[in-house]
């Protein structure tokens, strides 16, 4: 014989107003097995935990029904105070008697009623709990970073302060990302190299780095703590351990291309580093251009090479890696502002992206830091810049803001006002948002002392006509339309996810929004995880965020992994789903419906008619196993059934609330 | 189908006759779009009663077919919004079920349309309170469920 006892809380008035407690206490003390029930002002007070544990003592109750406010909100409390009774925490049920009753009804007869039933289901759900135990899993203590730019060396950096061995997997030849390819950041005008190249080779010079640059994630296997990561490092050409990166072989090499850093605004050759400060300052063959590679005929970098680094026989290797933790943190791609054909991108060569701009201005770029007209390298003086190009437009490119375009357009006007004494920069803007530390000030320094032109409205059409583009668009404030004969057009273009984030969020088994980005578990209360535990987001693949934004959230999430990695082992949710292996029939359907990839089937033998026989069962993996219980339902034979939802206990609330 | 819609109310003299409909709600948005219903004080009628479970997918369409049998007039499947769920692609399948178990319930000869599947999300309070609100309206105007009743 079961003993339940039932303790209806009045949540001050909150529930009392609506629902009559007391009476409800005396209803529920007269359902089967219940041995005692009582009604208390606050229950969740340590006074009204006392009355639990007390009761639970006294009247030697073994189930415990708390009929109160949501258990979103209480049921942690409760589940302690069922352990200090000395009960197992899981022969507890909440019957929510606020959100769900005193709250959205006013009729105190309707109210009690239905409070009573909330209550019967708790009661009969409760006697068919089961005492329920956490197992706990080992950590691995060492940390995957996905992307080595600005956040990704941020979150590296951080946990490997903390004393954890971080492995950092960057596709391209140098970690760096796109704050590498910036000049100057605002508000500060910082030299963007300045302050990020040093921080390139703490990340390399720290003994608990390691950068696997000109890798690719292939493969995500495990749960948090465990899991088990494939490692694409491509093949590079070139001899890490042998080359000294002294720079004759991309000096000697005959092929040149367009650099993918420079934006294409200038060359790079075969056998090339992507910038000079690149970290590491060692080269790869890009083999779809390389002489050697197309031919068979060149092989100048292999012979000019004083240390015999150069090997063109190296092949993609695959490496597989524990980690406990991982990071994801893969930054942005710029919108395909062609898209826009009114604007004349790619048509006309003088109208660029901001990215481009950067790299103009960058002392170390294509043109020295000269602003020069791509199509015939003179000195621009009127430049105009389009905001919103690709961002807040749902018709054509995406409706969320880019964050980054009102500050960095202020940024490179200035900058034009700066380097040319008698130039014009106009700006075409629908709003100008600066929220940040300084930014408004940043902004209104452009207008006020730097003298940029701030025109509101959209532009509709950009064309070319006597060597100078033509600006059309409508000064919405004046009410009339304007045209601007520029020398140059910068577009700002928006932040979009990577391309290939879809296939990533798959690998690992994150969620995205609509646009790609990646999601976190809550906007709010949990902005740096993700839906799978050990998963950690930094940085642009969540959203468009400027640098501190991203350096913020990069520390941010390597607290977290520094939390989960400073323990040995974690404890994991019993609500997991259970096998009947005596009913099992081994179908393996289970196995494709869980989203977890939880269930395995296993051998196991055993004895009939004498006889030992081996068969086929499903088995669950507790680890892995987030307990949603989509399985129970895809199983034909029944074998299925999830610990604390079981069938059992649901249709036993179904049936009391027939009655 | 639709044995209800003529039902008259149950015997004179007694209580005009009120509904009774189960919500199975998912304990990541559903529920929580209740919570927040309740938190906002958005009223609506107390016919309904909320079952949690842990995504709207553990739902057996058994459970479903054992409340009419006992005499429920109206169920409610309700969970995140497709894309939006917890465990990634629980409400996926919800929605395949769904259609199938509206099938398999008018073979049986109850109204389909005592069965229903909503997405209402965390932050939906007041969808919550429509959603149910509409749902107890319409089950009123089709009547008490007879048909899979245990006799009385």
């Amino acid at each position: 014989m079961k003993r339940v006892g039932v303790f209806i809380c009045h949540c001050g008035t909150n529930i009392a107003q609506t629902v009559d407690c007391e009476k409800v206490a005396k209803m529920a003390g007269g359902l089967p097995q219940v041995a005692f029930s009582t009604d208390y002002k606050y229950m969740c007070s340590e006074p009204g935990q006392q009355v639990i544990i007390n009761a639970v003592k006294e009247h030697r109750l073994d189930r415990v029904v708390v009929a109160s406010c949501s258990p979103r909100m209480h049921e942690p409390t409760f589940r302690k105070t069922l352990e200090k009774a000395g009960l197992n925490p899981y022969l507890l049920e909440m019957a929510n008697i606020r959100e769900q009753c005193s709250w959205v009804h006013q009729d105190k007869e309707k109210g009690t009623a239905k409070a009573f039933d909330l209550v019967k289901m708790a009661v009969a759900k409760v006697l068919k709990n089961e005492p329920l135990s956490r197992s706990s899993i080992p950590i691995h203590k060492r940390a995957l970073v996905i992307g080595g730019g600005i956040a990704g060396i941020q979150a590296a950096l951080d946990i490997a302060d903390a004393g954890y061995v971080v492995d950092i997997v960057e596709k391209e030849p140098t970690i760096g990302g796109r704050m590498a390819q910036i000049d100057k950041t605002f508000p500060t005008m910082d030299c963007s190299a300045c302050i990020l190249t040093p921080k390139m080779v703490d990340a390399a010079s720290n003994p608990n780095i390691n950068l696997l640059t000109y890798c690719e994630v292939e493969k995500v296997d495990g749960y948090v703590g465990n899991f088990d990561v494939t490692i694409r490092h491509k093949a590079r050409s070139v001899d890490m351990n042998k080359c000294t990166g002294c720079g004759t072989c991309w000096e000697k090499c005959p092929t040149r291309v367009a650099s993918e850093f420079d934006m294409g605004l200038g060359t790079r050759k075969a056998i090339y580093t992507p910038f000079p400060q690149a970290v590491p300052n060692k080269p790869v063959i890009d083999r779809e251009n390389c002489l050697y590679f197309k031919t068979g005929k060149c092989g100048v970098c292999q012979k000019v090479c004083p240390t015999g680094a150069v090997d063109y026989t190296q092949e993609d290797r695959l490496e597989t890696v524990r980690y406990g933790a991982i990071v994801v943190a893969t930054g942005f791609d710029l919108f395909d502002e062609s898209v826009y054909g009114e604007y004349g991108y790619g048509r006309y060569p003088d109208i660029i992206s901001g990215l481009h701009f950067e790299r103009m201005i960058n002392a170390s770029g294509p043109t020295m830091g000269k602003i020069k007209r791509p199509s015939d390298h003179t000195e621009p003086k009127t430049v105009v810049f389009v905001k919103c190009v690709g961002s807040r437009d749902e018709a054509k490119g995406k409706p969320y803001c880019s964050k980054t375009c009102c500050m960095y357009t202020a940024k490179h006007a200035t900058l034009v006002r700066e380097k040319i004494k008698d130039s014009q920069a106009i700006v075409f803007y629908m709003d100008v948002r600066t929220p940040g530390k300084n930014y408004d000030e940043f902004y209104q320094r452009a207008v006020n002392e730097y003298g940029v032109q701030y025109v509101r409205g959209r532009v509709s059409k950009i064309y070319q006509s006597h060597g100078k583009l033509i600006v059309r668009g409508e000064d919405t404030l004046l009410g009339r339309p304007v045209e601007v004969e520029a020398d140059m057009v910068v577009l700002a273009t928006a932040m979009v996810a990577r391309g290939d984030a879809g296939e990533l969020a798959r690998k690992l088994g994150i969620s995205y929004d609509q646009h790609d980005f990646f999601t976190e578990a809550h906007p709010k209360l949990r902005p740096v995880e993700t839906h799978t535990a050990g998963v950690y987001l930094a940085g642009t693949c969540q959203g468009p965020k400027d640098i501190p934004d991203s350096v913020a959230q990069a520390s941010a999430a390597a607290a977290k992994v520094c939390a989960l990695l400073s323990r040995e082992e974690m404890p994991t949710e019993p609500v997991v789903s259970a096998v009947n292996e005596a009913v099992c029939s081994g179908c393996g359907l289970c196995i494709s419906i869980c989203p977890y990839k939880a269930i395995e089937l296993k051998t196991i033998s055993e004895r009939v008619h004498g006889k030992t026989r081996e068969r086929q069962v499903a088995s669950v993996n507790t680890g892995l196993c987030q307990g949603c219980g989509a399985c129970t339902v895809a199983c034909r034979s029944g074998a299925l059934n999830l610990k604390g939802f079981t069938n059992e206990q649901i249709l036993a609330e179904v049936d009391a609330l027939c009655l | 189908m639709s044995v209800g819609l003529n039902a008259e109310k149950q015997g004179t003299g007694q209580k005009a006759w009120e509904p009774k409909i189960l919500v199975f709600a998912c304990n990541w948005c559903t529920y929580a779009g209740a919570d927040l219903a309740g938190l906002s004080r958005l009223q609506y009628p107390p016919n309904i009663r909320i079952l949690r479970v842990p995504c709207s997918g553990r739902v057996n369409p058994q459970f479903v077919i054992r409340a009419f049998q006992k005499g429920l007039d109206g169920v409610l499947v309700a969970g995140c919004h497709p894309g939006d769920c917890h465990y990634s692609t629980g409400n996926y399948f919800t929605r395949r079920r769904y259609l199938l178990t509206k099938r398999l319930l008018e073979y049986m000869g109850i109204d389909p349309q005592r069965f229903q599947v909503r997405w209402i999300s965390g932050s939906e309070g007041p969808k919550f309170q429509q959603v149910v609100t509409q749902l107890v309206e319409e089950i009123k105007a089709m009547g008490p469920n007879r048909k899979m009743r245990d006799p009385e």
